[in-house]
């Protein structure tokens, strides 16, 4: 079901247009609001939905495989590291889901450029970078030893 | 400078009744140029008709007076909308700048038109304080913060029929500053002035139905149905908030899309 924007709701703050992966929604030439540009070439992958401050996208299917009346629509609560779904049936029954999409805060993860650069000695070893620091792991990371291997047979 | 009426002194070239008459006509411009505008988009229809649906759905029904109260001072008042500081500083300044601007100017020209009735020099003050706080927040705005420059990387210059509203309030604006102050030290390019200045504000309230002027009156109209959505339950069909703590706070920073 490929997304459209509400252009009442959407103040165009351009957030949906920075994280779309197929690069489809665009800055309205007359409105300066967001638009999907194409939406048969929509992955459907509602990051510009879960993205939107204002909940100004949402998602319809092509109406000759998907009949109108239903609602599929989507909350991202960044503070609450949460996504939550409501699917309205045209029948008129409802499913509710709530994902946690998080563990740690926002912005507690490093990122690869905030370590320190790796050293020639570094590129030798068999570890990658940051390990077994960055797993937690003390005393190097678990391995078979070589008299625990079986031997090959003929 | 700040303190002298620039119609007054303009009286001496423009009788009063033409210049009251171009501010009724203009008046009457944004009426016509919105009522196009909303019956060609259909966005009251849009409007009246999720009201009723709403309404046939047997959803419950909510007081209207304290969302409608809420809706004009958060959303109107402070411009509560937007989730970018940046922006609704701009946007207030602009658009209290914009306020202040018209209404001194409409006291100016109708109340205080000639030398023969000064009036309090504080209308003229006002009418510069409000100038240039459009031009700071729409200069900002111009050339810092839209979307299409901010977030897409396009130079500040390439101009699109979005900028319409923005480029006329701001050329309108720029030549009756320029305007008053070359009144003031009797430049021989007042006239000029004049003229650029009467051909974009023509521009500005006669193109109301082609540029977003009329989010003035669909913006809070849409905030209103918004919070009239949450306060009755269906919330647009979102989903209701998740049951959990706030605890991981945010990283949202502003979008660079290049």
């Amino acid at each position: 079901m490929p997304t459209f924007v509400y252009m009442t709701k959407c103040d165009g703050c351009g957030h949906c247009v920075d994280i779309c992966p197929s690069d489809i929604m665009h800055i309205d030439k007359t409105y300066r609001r967001a638009y999907n540009i194409e939406p048969n070439m929509c992955w459907e992958c509602y990051s510009c939905v879960k993205a939107c401050p204002q909940n100004a996208i949402d998602v319809r299917g092509y109406a000759d495989f998907a009949p109108l009346g239903h609602s599929v629509r989507v909350l991202r609560e960044e503070a609450k590291a949460t996504i939550s779904w409501k699917l309205k049936f045209r029948d008129g029954r409802e499913k509710d889901f709530v994902s946690p999409i998080r563990t740690t805060a926002w912005g507690s993860i490093k990122g690869p450029a905030e370590y320190p650069a790796p050293r020639p000695e570094d590129f030798a070893r068999q570890e990658l970078a940051h390990e077994p620091e960055a797993l937690k792991v003390s005393g190097g990371l678990p391995a078979l030893r070589r008299d625990q291997l079986k031997k090959a047979t003929a | 400078m700040f303190t002298s009426n620039p119609f007054a002194e303009l009286s001496a070239f423009i009788a009063p009744a033409v210049m009251q008459t171009y501010v009724v006509l203009m008046i009457v411009l944004v009426a016509a140029g919105t009522l196009f505008d909303i019956v060609h988009k259909g966005s009251a229809k849009y409007f009246f008709a999720n009201w009723r649906k709403s309404r046939s759905k047997g959803t419950p029904q909510v007081e209207l007076a304290s969302i409608a109260l809420q809706t004009a001072v958060v959303d109107v008042l402070a411009s509560g909308e937007f989730c970018n500081a940046r922006r609704r500083v701009a946007h207030l300044l602009t658009m209290y700048g914009f306020v202040l601007y018209v209404v001194t100017t409409a006291v100016m020209v109708f109340r205080y038109a000639t030398p023969a009735t000064p009036g309090p020099d504080v209308w003229p003050v006002l009418w510069w304080i409000g100038g240039l706080m459009i031009l700071a927040g729409g200069y900002w705005f111009w050339f810092f913060i839209r979307a299409d420059v901010a977030a897409e990387g396009n130079s500040p210059f390439r101009v699109m029929r979005a900028d319409l509203f923005i480029l006329s309030l701001l050329a309108s604006v720029t030549l009756a500053l320029i305007w008053a102050y070359a009144q003031t030290r009797g430049s021989s390019w007042t006239h000029a002035w004049f003229a650029l200045y009467v051909i974009a504000t023509t521009v500005l309230f006669g193109s109301v139905a082609w540029s977003k002027f009329a989010h003035m009156f669909f913006k809070p109209a849409a905030a209103f149905e918004k919070r009239v959505s949450y306060a009755n339950g269906t919330r647009s069909n979102l989903p209701a908030a998740a049951d959990k703590l706030e605890q991981f706070g945010s990283a949202r920073t502003a979008p660079r899309h290049y």
